[in-house]
Parts: structure tokens; C-alpha cells; sequence
């Protein structure tokens, strides 16, 4: 019910904006973790678009997923600037610390892992993003070290 | 003593322990009952020298760095006198090596102060130009952005006063400003420091753009991976329309322009500007064939000036100083200054403002500082994922964006990622397929398929397999996308690779 009752509040705030459809999907995205496949009908009839319209829009976007996330995201830069700088190194300290693939969620749901090309710190590489912070002139000991962090968060709940 | 301590708030600062400096400097100054202010400036674009804390003391100010959290309270407590001979003391930061040479006209205000505050972007000429375009009529703001020579600084170079003029002929009455920031190159981020060092500017040159061409509509189309730019962009954008410089009356005249930050979804395509229109309209950010141009018809089939962070900064600087300052610096036909952006291994990153016409050489000895590796340079990729990887027999080619094409390479957006001698060029081009192939808006086959056959055929030339066979499909491959790309998604892709091909040949036998 409260999943339906946001979609309604944000359906009503973007009806009317002009290209509102992306703010919209953000804003799900943000609030809910993801976009429910079920809600892409309603969201069209509201947009006056087609349903396949806003299954392209949802699918084109890597920012966008269908199904519900990690209640983390370890992003991982893996363009130039960090590949030149150790990033190649902290793609495989990620991998082994999580026991995952890039693409993939810890089993139990906490961190998923996701590489990303550049977040702009790209004088201090490299770099990378968890949930809303970034960090750069990372090595192997700290990237670990952060991420024990995270998985100390969320042991405490 | 009026004592001001200042600490960046800007993403890469903090990305690097800001906060905790902060944070130090704040219960230092607690414990001693001390008042003075901290501000959270912008960063003035030398990373390598971040966290920086500058104290400012009887209109003196000096500056320390990089400063680690633990060393504050000693930096504090230290008599003035004895500050020259603390380890990370680095005096005053404009005489300090490393900004001396530089001439900085987009990035005069970076990191001086509070980026927010209104009074301090006024104080240092800011509005400035918007003040003198506000009294001109459209054609003389055009002509004075034609005369100044200032070109895109997003990568394609193309003349702004020719774009502005061709929006500005455009019939109709609706129009907009699209300021493109989705800076998606790797090695790139003078929009980012821009924006949130100095966003005033940015907004005062959308203002200046829209009185010139008659929009009152502008938007920003912003990255989601700068996240704390947002909320800078944000913050600024509603001060700036408390202010009166947004909305109706801009300034008390009868003009308005209205401006609107949107965010994008983590699409490396919609950096290229129809693409960020299909994005801004609400669509999948595929590209659209050019003609109609985007002044003719544009975002939401209107005309429209589609400008980078910097070209539009740059309009505000053009029209506070006048045409004739900025075209007097640069050579040939880039004018005014160039930012380029020192990444990857690099002991000393940041941002470099110079004239045009400098060598890449002379940019490196002078700021670059060697590698963060101790190893020797061997390849340097200059504008981005789409640029070419540059042998050290280029490196004395002048940076202005003839030269620049000339010898093979690509100015673009100006970032210069450095790689030292542990580089395997085979997978550096395999990378570029690669990268292509994830981003790839996939409206043109050769970019869509020819990735992801690039991706495959330089896998088989690693793997030692049919080589000559597979490197002459590779070079029809490349072929193909160049000429059968709308784009330079597609369309430039093959640099990187054709150039790793032709000067690292070692690392393909």
C-alpha cells in the first residue's frame, strides 16, 4: 500500500513536467530501491506513453534496476584514470572481500558490487564510491579496510 | 585577530579526509574557546596538494598541505613564525610553483571561498558580466561571445558565437539553454570542480546565453555520479532566484530565465549532445541524426544552444573582461585558456589553466611531477576514453586543437590520463572496445555489433590467434565504425585502439 501510495504522490508531481519521465523513475529508484516491473504499466497510462516506452527508458539506464537492491553499493571506477593507478588491483580486492562478481549481491543481501566509469576524482586515483561517499588514493589495505567497515555497519544492524 | 580557516568541501577534497580536517580544525579550535571561522570552501583544483587547509590571518594567507587530520591540532597550536618550517607548509598558494605559471580566467574564483556565498562571488567581479549583457541588445552579447574565439569546451571545439548565432536567427519564441554536465571522461573533472567551486559562474553564463538568443528556459543535465555537485548546483541555483539574478525581472530589467538541474541515470552516451537531449525530454538517450542541428531544432524540437560547463563559464568571463582579453591569449584558432585535467599516475594531479599552444611535454615537466609510481611515463591518453593513446614522439605536439588533430589525437574535454611503463597496450585497446560495447546507445549497427566484435578480435590477437589475419579485420573493423557511426561513440573509438596499434605494436606480437 505505501509502495502505491508514493507512486500516486510522485505520478501527480510529474505528470506535467516537461520530460518527467526521468525525474520520476529517479526518484522511485531512490525512494524504493528499484522500479517495480508491476508499477511500469501505471506509470505509463499517468505519462501517456506506452508501457514499452518505459520499459526502454527503464532499461537503458544503468542508474535504474527492476528488481529490489542491496541495502549497499560498493562501485568500483574502473575507467582510464584508475586503471593506470592500482584500480585493476581494487577490482580483484573487491571481488575476493565480497565473494562476488561485479554485477552481483553479497548473499545476504547487504553490498552489491558494481564497477562505475569515473566518479571525477580522477587527479587522486583511484577511486571508489559506497552508497553516497567517495573515496580516492585508495590501495588494497584500505579499499579491505573499508569494506569491513561496511560489513560492520551492517552487522550492527 | 580575525582568523578565517578554510577547508575544501569539494568532492575529490573529501574524497581524500576534508571532513576529518575539518572536523579536527572545529574541535581544536573548541578546546581553546577560539573563534575564529572555518569555512568550507571550493577546492582550488591541486589535488595532489588536498586535503589543503589555508589560514588566513591579518590578510595574510598561507596555505598547508596535504594535511592529514592528526597533524591539525600541532598546525594550530604552531607560532607563526615557525609555520615555514612545518612539513606540509606551503606558503602562499598563488606563489606556490605549481599555480605561478598558470592563467586562470575560468578558474580565477576556485577555491578562494565559500562557493555559495553570494556576496563573495560578487566581491571577486562575479555578475559582472551578466550586468554589462543585460544592457546590450541580443546581436552585440552574440558578437562579443564571436569575437572572443572562445570555442565548445566539451570536446567537439565548435564556435560558440556561430552556435549562439544560429539559435539566436532561429525562428520562434521558444527556445533553451542545455548545459551539458554530464562529464563522463575518464580523467576529466574541471566541470565537476567548476561547479562546485565557482557555481555562480556557471549560472550567470546560462543567463548571459539565454538573454543572447532570447531563451528563457534553461536546464543542466548533470551526472548522477557527482552526487555532493548536485546539492552544491542545487543550493546555488535557489540562492541565485532569492537573489534575483533567476526567474522573472532578472536584475530588475524585464528579462527572466528560469533554470532547472536535472540529473542523469548513468549513461556514458548522453554526454553527447542529442543524446542528453533524448535524456532531458524523458527518452532513452540515443542519438539523433544531425541536421536538423540541435539550434534549428533541439530539445523539444526547439532551438536550442547546447554548451558544456566551461563554454558557458567561459561566455560570463568573455563578457566581464571583453572579447579582445580573452581572444589575446592562445594560439591559431584556440583561443583564450585551455583546462586541462592531470590524472591517472600522476604524483601531482589537478587542475591546469594555460593558454592554448603550450606542448604536452612542457605541461607535464612543468606540473605533472613524474609518476605517482616512480616508473617512467610511456603512454598518455589525452580527451578521454575516445582519445588517443599518445607515444612519447607526440608529446611535443602544442596543445591547441589543429595541432592536436593534426598529429592524431583529440584535445576534447582536456583530461590527460598518464600511464607508466607496466601499461599493456593490448589491453588498453581492448578496453576501449569494451567500454564502447557497455555504452553504446545501439542505434548504429557498427558501434552496437563492431564493439563487441573489436572486443573479440583483440582477445583473439592476445591469445596469439591468427594474428595477421585478425589484426587486418580489426583495421576493416575500425574502418566500418568510423565511417558508419552517427557519433563519436562509434565514430572515435577506434582511435584509442588504431593509435596503441601504431605505436605500441610490441605489446600486440
Amino acid at each position: 500500500m505505501e509502495t502505491e501510495r508514493l507512486l500516486a504522490q510522485l505520478l501527480c508531481q510529474y505528470q506535467d513536467t516537461p520530460g518527467g519521465l526521468l525525474p520520476l523513475l529517479q526518484d522511485i529508484q531512490e525512494d524504493l530501491g528499484y522500479i517495480p516491473p508491476e508499477s511500469i504499466p501505471g506509470i505509463a497510462e499517468v505519462m501517456n506513453l506506452s508501457a514499452a516506452e518505459v520499459h526502454g527508458v527503464v532499461s537503458f539506464y544503468h542508474d535504474f534496476s527492476t528488481r529490489p537492491g542491496a541495502r549497499h553499493s560498493l562501485q568500483v571506477c574502473a575507467a582510464e584514470s584508475c586503471q593506470a593507478s592500482g584500480g585493476l588491483e581494487l577490482e580483484q580486492v573487491a571481488r575476493d572481500a565480497l565473494g562476488v562478481n561485479f554485477g552481483e549481491v553479497t548473499d545476504d543481501g547487504a553490498v552489491e558490487l558494481k564497477k562505475v566509469y569515473c566518479l571525477g576524482n580522477c587527479a587522486c586515483s583511484p577511486s571508489v564510491r559506497i552508497d553516497n561517499e567517495t573515496y580516492a588514493r585508495l590501495d588494497a589495505g584500505r579499499l579491505r579496510a573499508l569494506i569491513a567497515g561496511l560489513r560492520t555497519t551492517e552487522e550492527r544492524g | 585577530m580575525n582568523t578565517r580557516y578554510l577547508v575544501p568541501r569539494d568532492t575529490t577534497a573529501i574524497a581524500v579526509g576534508a571532513n576529518g580536517v575539518a572536523d579536527a580544525v572545529r574541535t581544536a579550535l573548541a578546546a581553546r574557546g577560539d573563534e575564529a571561522t572555518l569555512v568550507r570552501n571550493g577546492s582550488r583544483g591541486a589535488f595532489w596538494l588536498e586535503p589543503l587547509l589555508e589560514i588566513e590571518r591579518d590578510g595574510q594567507r598561507v596555505g598547508f598541505g596535504p594535511v592529514d587530520a592528526a597533524e591539525v591540532p600541532e598546525i594550530l597550536a604552531m607560532d607563526v613564525a615557525r609555520w615555514p618550517r612545518h612539513s606540509r607548509y606551503l606558503g602562499k598558494l598563488e606563489e606556490h610553483p605549481w599555480f605561478a605559471g598558470q592563467t586562470r580566467l575560468t578558474f580565477a574564483r576556485a577555491g578562494l571561498d565559500d562557493p555559495l556565498c553570494l556576496e563573495s562571488y560578487l566581491a571577486r567581479h562575479g555578475f559582472d558580466g551578466l550586468e554589462h549583457a543585460l544592457h546590450l541588445p541580443p546581436e552585440d552579447i552574440v558578437d562579443e561571445i564571436t569575437r572572443s574565439g572562445l570555442r565548445g569546451r566539451g570536446g567537439a571545439a565548435f564556435p560558440a558565437g556561430i552556435k549562439w548565432q544560429t539559435v539566436l536567427e532561429a525562428p520562434g519564441s521558444e527556445k533553451y539553454i542545455a548545459c551539458n554536465a554530464d562529464e563522463g571522461d575518464s580523467g576529466t573533472f574541471a566541470d565537476r570542480l567548476l561547479m562546485e567551486a565557482d557555481p555562480y559562474q556557471l549560472i550567470e553564463g546560462m543567463i548571459i546565453a539565454g538573454l543572447a538568443v532570447g531563451a528563457q528556459q534553461g536546464y543542466i543535465y548533470l551526472r548522477s555520479e557527482y552526487p555532493h555537485t548536485w546539492e552544491v548546483l542545487h543550493t546555488a541555483i535557489g540562492k541565485a532566484e532569492a537573489a534575483g539574478y533567476l526567474g522573472d525581472n532578472i536584475g530588475e530589467t524585464d528579462h527572466c530565465f528560469h533554470l532547472e538541474l536535472r540529473q542523469g541515470a548513468g549513461a556514458y552516451i548522453c554526454g553527447e549532445e542529442t543524446a542528453m537531449l533524448e535524456s532531458l525530454e524523458g527518452r532513452r538517450g540515443v542519438v539523433r541524426a544531425k541536421p536538423p542541428l540541435p539550434a534549428i531544432q533541439g530539445l523539444f524540437g526547439k532551438p536550442t544552444v547546447v554548451n558544456n560547463v566551461l563554454t558557458l563559464a567561459a561566455a560570463a568571463t568573455v563578457m566581464a573582461d571583453g572579447a579582445e582579453a580573452y581572444a589575446a591569449l592562445g594560439q591559431g584558432r584556440s583561443r583564450g585558456t585551455l583546462t586541462l585535467q592531470l590524472a591517472g599516475n600522476v604524483r601531482q594531479g589537478g587542475l591546469v589553466e594555460i593558454p592554448y599552444g603550450v606542448t604536452l611535454r612542457e605541461v607535464l615537466d612543468c606540473y605533472a611531477g613524474g609518476t605517482r609510481s616512480g616508473r617512467p611515463m610511456r603512454a598518455i591518453q589525452v580527451g578521454g576514453p575516445l582519445g588517443a593513446y599518445l607515444h612519447e614522439s607526440l608529446w611535443d605536439t602544442p596543445l591547441d586543437y589543429e595541432a592536436f588533430a593534426a598529429a592524431g589525437g583529440m584535445l576534447g574535454h582536456g583530461g590527460v590520463v598518464v600511464f607508466d611503463d607496466t601499461v599493456d597496450m593490448a589491453r588498453q585497446a581492448r578496453f576501449a572496445m569494451a567500454f564502447c560495447a557497455e555504452e553504446s546507445c545501439g542505434k548504429c549497427t557498427p558501434c552496437r555489433l563492431g564493439s563487441v566484435r573489436g572486443t573479440e578480435v583483440i582477445d583473439k590477437i592476445i591469445a596469439r590467434d591468427s594474428v595477421a589475419a585478425n589484426l587486418s579485420l580489426l583495421e576493416d573493423l575500425c574502418d566500418t565504425m568510423e565511417m558508419g557511426s552517427l557519433c563519436a561513440m562509434g565514430g572515435m573509438t577506434p582511435q584509442p585502439v588504431r593509435s596503441a596499434l601504431t605505436y605500441f605494436p610490441e605489446d600486440f606480437a
